[in-house]
């Protein structure tokens, strides 16, 4: 039983988009958080004005989540993440207190302006199987079902969803500013299912047992009898918006590449191959850039995402990063998708790590520190779940908890989590965030990776290693 | 999530002897289904409800890359009819029973998220006899459970479907109108007013009303003249089955509302309740074959819910398991343990339940007791536990002997 008395009230703000609109709010009804800005290299802020108020920053995605299961009475963070935890767990511990009245575009459900749906009537009515990619999988899925949908696969993306249709998937649920700015991604609204604004959220419990006017009536002086984000229909002009169609068309061999901090080296190591793609090294990304051969199509995309769509053969080949192919394999354990080989750069370490308040220096202490039950269930924060609970398996840690996080794991520690397994490159940020390691798991650098099946059809064979050949001269 | 203990599976078994027995009766064959199947089964035929859908346990299997998901079965009726489809479609009837756990998130704590179901599909079967049929066994299985205070409620999806046609929804509307009833929300219905007085009328008297015979069938359909084609047909197919159902003298209550839950009934719907609480249901589904990529073949079928019957089941006391026989040892040395075994296999095989013991503790519940000592001449001690009286026995043969003339 939680207490109540102690009067300590957290409250979880978010990183990125709602950033600085936030802090606005924040600094306006004066609930003294000075350092929460674009530049705070902290996580943890206390207040000035209420001494029992604290704040972390986190990830909006987790934000829902930690609210839910009481580790914050309090949340700021989008609907759309909200409604994504919401729509899979109705009954749980998370209520919308507000509006905040802030935020941009909303989130849609998309065809590719190539394919022939136009409508959501056909979608229900053909019995066609459809592929729908999203960041969003609980509310794509309860989208798919409550359209009747009558075959339906659902594949979770990290992040891109907007490069996958029409050829690797029929459907995406996405974010877009509006019906035109989806149009200029070559796609067609076909529904909107929520506006995408801030939200305060609270922990039911907490809610239901703790004092928190304080702090709810500082929000209320700014929010006046909820003026909802008016619905109005941005899908009216999809009609005249068609957009530029990219030009499109099935190619023999495809090949995935990774955005984001692997970009860079990735197209360093593909200039050296003498295989550079225009459009790639780019600052602008561009999710489709052209290859010198005419039988080979390429996509970027991320590179969490690539294992899976290698094992479907939406791509025959893709850059990624060792760690999340093992990801991957460990999930699946008889998944087509095979290492080719390591390409040498983006070179990190996957470790196990804990606060350095905690007694041990290695898993076999933490061991003994779980089963004298100080640490259990011990809380364990990855984003690479299936590395983090076979490793956590192999060890006997016993009993644990799994909390799956969207990159940052070192935030949770020490209040939300005791271990957190994930990559470093120096170990500096751990320092920082007064963590130690107490283990590495193992080392992993980009590769290549291919699907076994492609290396071994009769019309790829050849193409696939002429591919191989060029990239691995890169590697000299 | 819950045990079920010793008290609770005399019950469990009972339901199922019952219920296995009256199906074979009838000619009725046991299948089983597997526990994992594939989620697009449930989600190809659009039978099952949305909120049913959000409430399966489904994942993805460890070759799930291809994101096929695979549930814990949902429902009891649509993997016997995959069976069917799959294995027995030769077959130009088929009549099928099965005893099988279904899977279903439940939040509020009240109920098992694994329930228990006792249920007959009849395939192929034109109406209305079969209706009639399986409206009679799952009447004969609840009779001869013994329970008391049973309610028979009859209704129609044909009809149901007809009427909401007559209020000119738009295909969204109809199907949220359609969700809400079979959620049991039929105030919805109530409030939506048609353009046409009539229905307004006709759904008035159909919810207001419950017929006890088909009489009351024949009254609706003299005093709606006007009715849709649909729906004249469907009031003609619960006619029939009423009538029939009349003339074997079995009694009910027609109740438009008493149907809920499931999407894939066209006929006859009907439930039972014990007490007041649903214990069982079932009806026709005509498409689901079809729709499963079958042949056009009907059918029709229900289900007793075990848990609930559980709750409302007599157990009488020699039910409870026969008091057996305890066959103690004195001392467990290599001798007396022996003796104690082959006293014990003799008399299971002689029929009678036997129990070891070497632990010296005080006996309770036998019909008797009987001490092995091993001393000589008489190494047995018979109690009769009902009697309360002691003897000694020379052999075995003596045992057996006194035990089976009780």
């Amino acid at each position: 039983m939680k207490d109540y008395q102690d009067g300590c009230i957290k409250l979880a703000l978010p990183k990125g988009r709602f950033l600085s609109p936030t802090a606005n709010l924040l600094a306006e009804i004066d609930l003294g958080f000075q350092d929460y800005s674009d530049k705070t290299k902290q996580y943890r802020l206390r207040s000035v004005r209420f001494p029992s108020l604290s704040a972390k920053i986190l990830q909006e995605k987790d934000i829902s989540i930690q609210v839910a299961v009481g580790n914050y009475d309090l949340g700021i963070c989008g609907l759309d993440w909200i409604e994504e935890f919401l729509v899979k767990y109705p009954v749980g511990a998370l209520v919308k207190i507000s509006s905040l009245n802030y935020g941009e575009g909303s989130i849609h459900v998309v065809a590719s302006a190539e394919t022939e749906i136009a409508s959501l009537n056909e979608l229900s009515a053909r019995r066609n199987d459809y592929r729908i990619v999203s960041e969003y999988p609980n509310l794509a899925e309860a989208f798919a079902l409550n359209l009747r949908m009558r075959r339906f696969r659902i594949f979770p993306v990290w992040g891109a969803a907007e490069a996958y249709p029409p050829e690797n998937a029929d459907l995406a649920v996405l974010w877009g500013k509006s019906g035109a700015h989806i149009a200029t991604q070559g796609l067609i609204p076909l529904k909107r299912l929520l506006p995408v604004t801030a939200f305060l959220i609270a922990n039911r419990e907490s809610l239901e047992n703790k004092d928190l006017s304080q702090i709810l009536m500082c929000f209320n002086s700014k929010l006046t009898a909820e003026p909802q984000a008016s619905i109005k229909n941005e899908l009216d002009i999809s009609e005249e918006l068609k957009g530029p169609r990219p030009l499109w068309q099935a190619k023999e061999i495809n090949l995935a590449l990774p955005d984001g901090h692997q970009q860079a080296p990735t197209a360093q190591f593909l200039k050296q191959a003498g295989l550079a793609p225009q459009g790639y090294s780019e600052e602008v990304s561009n999710r489709r850039p052209s290859a010198d051969l005419d039988w080979l199509g390429i996509k970027v995309i991320r590179p969490q995402d690539m294992p899976l769509q290698v094992a479907n053969v939406n791509f025959d080949l893709a850059i990624t990063g060792e760690d999340w192919l093992l990801e991957h394999l460990y999930r699946f354990p008889s998944s087509p998708v095979k290492k080719l080989f390591a390409l040498g750069f983006g070179t990190v370490k996957i470790v196990a790590a804990v606060s350095q308040e905690m007694p041990v220096s290695d898993i076999d202490e933490l061991r003994s520190l779980v089963q004298s039950s100080k640490f259990a269930p011990l809380k364990v924060a990855s984003e690479y779940i299936n590395i983090a609970d076979k490793y956590l398996r192999d060890n006997h840690i016993n009993p644990y908890k799994l909390i799956p996080t969207w990159g940052a794991s070192e935030a949770f520690l020490p209040e939300d989590a005791d271990m957190l397994i994930d990559n470093v490159q120096t170990g500096k940020t751990l320092k920082q965030h007064k963590l130690k390691i107490i283990d590495v798991l193992f080392r992993s650098s980009a590769c290549l990776i291919a699907n076994k099946h492609s290396l071994a059809a009769s019309d790829k064979k050849e193409k696939m290693e002429f591919l191989t050949q060029k990239l691995r001269a890169g590697l000299s | 999530m819950q045990d079920l203990l010793p008290e609770d599976m005399l019950r469990f078994r009972r339901i199922e002897d019952v219920f296995r027995t009256c199906c074979r009766n009838w000619g009725y064959q046991e299948v089983r289904t597997p526990t994992l199947e594939y989620l697009y089964l449930f989600t190809a035929t659009g039978t099952l409800t949305p909120s049913m859908l959000s409430k399966v346990y489904s994942f993805l299997d460890w070759d799930g890359w291809s994101g096929e998901r695979v549930v814990l079965r949902p429902d009891g009726t649509i993997p016997v009819a995959r069976l069917y489809i799959d294995n027995l479609s030769g077959q130009e009837l088929a009549r099928l029973f099965y005893v099988t756990n279904i899977f279903a998130f439940e939040g509020t704590g009240k109920e098992n998220r694994e329930r228990w179901q006792c249920g007959a599909e009849f395939f192929g079967g034109a109406k209305s006899a079969p209706d009639v049929e399986i409206i009679l066994l799952a009447e004969e299985v609840i009779r001869r459970l013994g329970l008391s205070n049973i309610a028979l409620q009859l209704s129609h999806a044909g009809l149901v479907k007809a009427l909401l046609k007559e209020f000119k929804l738009s295909p969204g509307e109809e199907a949220r109108m359609t969700n809400r009833i079979l959620e049991g929300n039929w105030q919805a219905l109530t409030k939506a007013k048609s353009i046409n007085p009539e229905i307004d009328r006709l759904v008035a008297a159909l919810l207001g009303l419950k017929g006890k015979s088909s009489s009351f069938l024949y009254n609706v359909r003299a005093s709606f003249p006007k009715a849709s084609q649909d729906f004249k047909s469907s009031l003609e197919d619960l006619i029939n089955i009423t009538t029939l159902l009349d003339n074997l003298g079995c009694s009910y209550k027609i109740d438009i509302a008493a149907i809920h839950g499931f999407e894939y009934y066209t006929g006859i719907c009907f439930q039972f309740l014990a007490a007041g609480e649903k214990i069982g249901g079932g009806g026709r589904y005509d498409n689901l074959v079809p729709l499963m990529n079958g042949e056009d073949i009907p059918a029709c079928g229900f289900a007793l819910y075990v848990d609930p019957i559980m709750k409302v089941l007599p157990l009488e006391k020699e039910k409870k398991g026969e008091p057996g026989i305890l066959v103690k040892g004195e001392e467990l040395t290599p001798e007396i343990a022996k003796t104690c075994f082959t006293v014990a296999e003799s008399l299971r095989d002689a029929g009678h339940p036997a129990e070891l013991d070497f632990t010296g503790r005080e006996e309770s519940n036998y019909r008797w007791v009987v001490l092995v000592s091993g001393k000589e001449p008489s190494p047995f001690v018979l109690t009769d536990c009902v009697q309360g009286r002691q003897r000694d026995a020379a052999s075995m043969a003596e045992i057996l002997q006194v035990v089976s003339e009780g």
